[in-house]
């Protein structure tokens, strides 16, 4: 059983590694599709990193450790997060410090880092970027924290295996707090994977560009690990909404492959319908002026503190 | 059907039809003697309504708390009416009112008294804000009817904080009904007066005090407390002068009735928050307040809506006080009050035709060029700062005294804030009465000084003497307000 | 139906009312105003009907109607047609920046559920989150009816303020008609005033800005013409004062 589970476990860490790129490709091709282009290949974000791979690392002669050492950390720091969140299968070994906190707390490091990074080598552009970059982070922050506490006041813990049973239990029923809730986070894991309207991925004009102003320096395998940290970050987003609101058909411990298979088939389902969503907004909607997204992720505040004021008034407080 | 319920009858159908058929009246001339004709009908029947009252029911009530405020409503209506049909003759010839105006103006008069008669007779809580709504929305459509920038600023500041008011009012009539509900069951009977003082004490008293307080700043601001007096100099100063007088005379006063009904319901809860203190520290704070603003005052109208704000202020602290003797004092200062405000404007409406000019520096030597009126508005000065022998002195009066034997302190910034207006408001009618006489424009027939001088008449009267009959009512609603 | 979901559904309809009503407060443009406050509307009236259907109370329903009707479909239409036809100026200023805004209005929201919770504790559940709803939407308006300068939007504020009005008289259960009748009178007559003013200060000052309008009160504030004249009120405006016109 225990080892079933950490067979199951190690499945996770490896899919969602292999998952990301999968993600992006995905997300663009279903935006350029709806542009009326033809798009990428799905598997071209792949490619992108086996060519970066390949590349040499040109390291800035003003850099210190921090630059070198600053992708491994963030990419560790996200992978952590993305391994424990509940995807397919719930109750797996590692899902005991799969906290909110915790993956709140863990993708912070990984910003911080990488804002030090950005200003680690000196350039103007890496200034930008970072200080954009925690801009973004000082009130996507306690957006994030306004959803954690309206979720966990209803499920009684923060830890997501406790909420994940409580969402997919019947005592759930339909609740403003929690609509409000999701509106929070998906504004905030929109601001913070870097995705349309906060931020474009494929720009590199000064005047619009955040997590891309951060990496400027940064080539060949350094890239290639911030790029995929920073598809894994969405995934994390996606993951986190997919189990927080949408829990069904998630895999339970002891009840043979067959279930983790269907719940395997249930998150890259669950994904695809995210990531579809996610394209749709991207395509119907412009990028806002960078002191605009202020005021965007006011709005999610505002959503989050709202959904937690709001619970004071229902049945169970 | 009785002969009381009929006379209850016939003060809301008399004015509501007067209204109607004003409105249709084209000849001006006919229709202010109609607004004369409806209104001394409809004082004759709310006389005798002191006499013969119907029976109680859960939408109209007539009592002992109402009968006095709804004849000296309809008495003060009637001798506004009789001013302002002198009055728009002026109004016609310097242009400011047209013909077309006036039709609207007499129909919207009616319809202000059927309101403010609505109001103090309903029994029902939601009926008598319904009244209170419509009194508001009538006087807010005439204090614009001049349509100059200054009026419309005024009315759509009087409508913007009256209706607010409103919408406290009506919750916090909302929540007493929930309060009343949880003990008496749904229904009309939860909504009726005379239930809800009786039954009072039953009521969850979380649930009571959260109602008071939104319906003090609710009804509050219709009376024109401070800090939610912001509508009033306005309203005043820039509407025609007999809106002025019913304002100041009668509309604040049904506001403040309602805040009585409402501080009697609390009154009979002894677990509910003491309505008194919060009521007497509103009261001394707009009365102190009101005092300093009358000394900057150029507007000769704002002088006496400030003076409005004050002595509603000292109404509300006598009622905050409690006990017989200031709930007597509030009362007879609300019928006296009513009386003198009402006259002063008048003789202000004609100091204004006379001088052509509502501004204070500009008026000087009414003695002068024209003495009745510049004699009537130093007696009408003098009575409303509470000189002897005029009525509002003998409320003044016991008003100290009962603050002096219960809260000491207290009465030093009453008596102070008296000190001040009194001297305020002397100040700017000796100025206005005596010195040298700038040119006066017109002649204002002595005839139209009769509503204002029977007023007088009445609180000079009123300081001597007050029939037994009065003085017993008087004291028994004063127990009755506790 | 179970007891607590018909609780919950109250609550998100409840709950979205005040959403739409933080909404109202932000928006800068006048039609994207109007246009929420339809959907203002529209919201209440399904959560009075809802609160019909629980509370097994069918005049409900006709108050749930006379809100669509009226303030959903009749009075924006007639807003619209109004800017419109005024050429009313169609962008929105606020006295202070919507960020400030939004933190009162989220301070009010708390304040009105701090408030109305402890002091019903003996109601019916029910009845307690309708009137703090009902409260904070009050508040909501109030608010905006301050924080704006433009007469059309203190207007929508005015009218949402009585939406949360009607909220909190159907959450008290079995109020009589007389609710019913002065809460739609109440909006019939408003609208009629509104009309007449909105009119009339257009006609007199091209504009529904109403800081046009302060600069006419009787007595102008000292700071207006500069410094050192601290002692000197000015004097009223003479030309709206007993002359022709």
């Amino acid at each position: 059983m225990a080892v079933i589970s950490s067979v199951v476990q190690g499945v996770q860490v490896l899919l969602v590694v292999v998952l990301a790129p999968l993600l992006i490709g995905y997300v663009r091709k279903v935006r350029a599709r709806l542009l009326r282009h033809r798009g990428p290949s799905l598997l071209q974000p792949y490619r992108d990193l086996v060519r970066l791979i390949h590349k040499d690392a040109v390291v800035a002669e003003t850099a210190s450790w921090l630059f070198r050492v600053a992708p491994y950390l963030v990419f560790s720091a996200i992978w952590v997060a993305a391994a424990v969140v509940p995807s397919f299968a719930a109750d797996l070994p590692f899902s005991r410090s799969a906290d909110l906190i915790v993956i709140v707390a863990l993708l912070g490091t990984a910003r911080f880092f990488l804002a030090l990074a950005g200003l680690d080598v000196g350039t103007s552009f890496g200034g930008i970027g970072s200080s954009r970059e925690v801009m973004i982070a000082a009130l996507a922050e306690p957006a994030m924290l306004m959803v954690v506490f309206t979720v966990s006041l209803l499920a009684g813990s923060t830890q997501l295996s406790s909420v994940v049973a409580y969402m997919s239990g019947p005592d759930v029923g339909v609740r403003i707090s929690l609509a409000l809730s999701l509106f929070g986070l998906m504004m905030v894991g929109i601001a913070e994977s870097g995705r349309i309207p906060v931020d474009n991925p494929a720009t590199h004009l000064e005047l619009t560009m955040v997590h891309e102003a951060m990496v400027l320096e940064y080539s060949g395998r350094h890239l290639a690990m911030i790029e995929l940290a920073g598809s894994l970050k969405l995934l994390v987003y996606l993951s986190l909404i997919a189990a927080i609101f949408a829990p069904w058909g998630m895999a339970v411990a002891g009840q043979g492959i067959g279930s983790y298979l269907v719940g395997g088939g249930v998150y890259v389902a669950k994904l695809a319908v995210g990531g579809f969503a996610l394209a749709v907004f991207e395509a119907s909607v412009a990028k806002m002026r960078v002191f605009r997204v202020p005021q965007f992720l006011a709005m999610a505040l505002m959503l989050g503190l709202l959904g937690t004021l709001l619970l004071f008034v229902s049945r169970t407080l | 059907m009785s002969l009381g319920a009929l006379l209850l009858a016939g003060v809301l159908v008399i004015p509501v039809g007067a209204a109607a058929v004003l409105a249709l009246l084209s000849s001006y001339r006919l229709g202010s003697r109609l607004n004369i004709l409806a209104s001394l009908s409809t004082f004759g029947v709310a006389a005798a309504l002191f006499r013969v009252r119907p029976e109680p029911g859960l939408f109209l009530i007539v009592d002992d708390v109402n009968v006095v405020f709804i004849v000296l409503s309809t008495f003060v209506g009637l001798t506004t009416s009789i001013f302002s049909a002198g009055y728009i003759g002026h109004e016609l010839e310097v242009g400011r009112l047209t013909p077309v105006t006036l039709r609207f103006y007499h129909a919207m008069y009616q319809a202000l008294m059927a309101a403010m008669n609505l109001a103090l007779v309903a029994n029902n809580v939601a009926l008598m804000w319904v009244a209170v709504e419509v009194a508001t929305l009538t006087t807010v459509l005439m204090v614009g009817i001049y349509r100059t920038h200054a009026a419309l600023e005024a009315a759509w500041k009087y409508f913007i904080l009256g209706s607010v008011g409103i919408a406290f009012a009506l919750f916090g009539t909302i929540v007493i009904y929930m309060a009343a509900q949880s003990a008496l069951g749904e229904g009309l009977d939860a909504m009726a007066w005379t239930v809800l003082v009786s039954e009072s004490a039953r009521f969850d008293p979380a649930l009571l005090n959260l109602a008071f307080v939104f319906l003090l700043l609710g009804y509050g601001t219709k009376v024109g407390l401070a800090p939610l007096h912001a509508w009033l100099p306005d309203a005043h100063a820039e509407g025609p002068t007999p809106i002025s007088a019913v304002l100041s005379g009668l509309l604040l006063n049904v506001a403040l009735f309602a805040l009585l009904r409402f501080k009697m319901v609390m009154a009979g809860n002894p677990d509910s928050l003491a309505p008194g203190p919060v009521m007497a520290t509103m009261g001394l704070g707009s009365l102190l307040f009101a005092a300093l603003m009358l000394y900057r005052r150029y507007d000769i109208k704002r002088l006496f809506a400030y003076s409005s704000i004050e002595h509603m202020g000292i109404i509300v602290f006598a009622f905050g006080m409690g006990g017989p003797l200031a709930n007597f004092a509030g009362l007879m200062h609300m019928t006296m009050h009513s009386l003198t405000k009402s006259a002063i404007f008048f003789t202000v409406g004609h100091v204004a035709h006379a001088k052509g000019t509502q501004r204070i520096e500009d008026i000087r030597g009414l003695t002068q060029s024209h003495p009745a009126l510049g004699w009537g508005l130093l007696l009408g000065t003098f009575a409303i700062a509470g000189m002897p022998p005029m009525g509002m002195f003998m409320s003044e009066f016991l008003l100290v005294s009962t603050t002096i034997a219960r809260q000491p302190l207290l009465a030093i910034p009453l008596v102070l804030g008296l000190l001040l207006a009194f001297g305020a408001l002397l100040t700017q009618a000796m100025g206005m009465a005596f010195g040298e006489g700038k040119r006066g424009t017109a002649v204002v027939p002595t005839m139209l000084y009769l509503p204002e001088f029977a007023h007088f008449g009445l609180v000079l009267v009123a300081g001597v003497y007050i029939p037994p009959p009065v003085v017993a009512w008087f004291q028994h609603v004063a127990e009755l307000l506790g | 139906m179970t007891a607590e979901l018909q609780f919950d559904v109250a609550h998100l309809l409840a709950g979205s009312l005040v959403l739409v009503s933080f909404m109202l407060l932000y928006q800068a443009r006048m039609y994207a105003l109007l246009n929420l406050f339809a959907l203002h509307a529209v919201v209440l009236s399904l959560s009075v009907a809802w609160q019909a259907y629980i509370q097994g109370a069918p005049h409900l329903y006709v108050t749930a109607l006379i809100a669509l009707g009226f303030k959903g479909v009749l009075i924006p239409v007639s807003l619209h047609r109004i800017v419109q036809q005024l050429h009313i100026h169609r962008a929105i200023e606020a006295v202070v920046g919507v960020g400030p805004t939004m933190l009162i209005g989220m301070g009010l929201v708390a304040l009105s559920i701090g408030v109305v919770i402890p002091v019903t504790v003996e109601t019916d559940s029910l009845a307690r989150e309708d009137l703090a709803f009902a409260l904070a939407v009050i508040l909501l308006g109030l608010l905006m009816m301050v924080s704006r300068h433009n007469a059309v939007s203190q207007v929508i504020g005015f009218m949402s303020l009585e939406n949360g009005l009607v909220l909190a008289a159907t959450g008290a259960k079995g109020m009589p008609l007389v609710i019913e009748i002065s809460v739609a009178f109440s909006v019939l007559i408003a609208f009629i005033v509104i009309g007449i003013f909105l009119f009339r200060i257009r006609e007199r000052f091209d504009t529904v800005d109403l800081r046009a309008l302060d600069d006419f009160r009787g007595e102008r504030r000292l700071f207006r013409m500069g410094e050192g004249l601290d002692t000197v009120e000015l004097p009223a405006v003479d030309d709206s004062r007993g002359e022709r016109g």
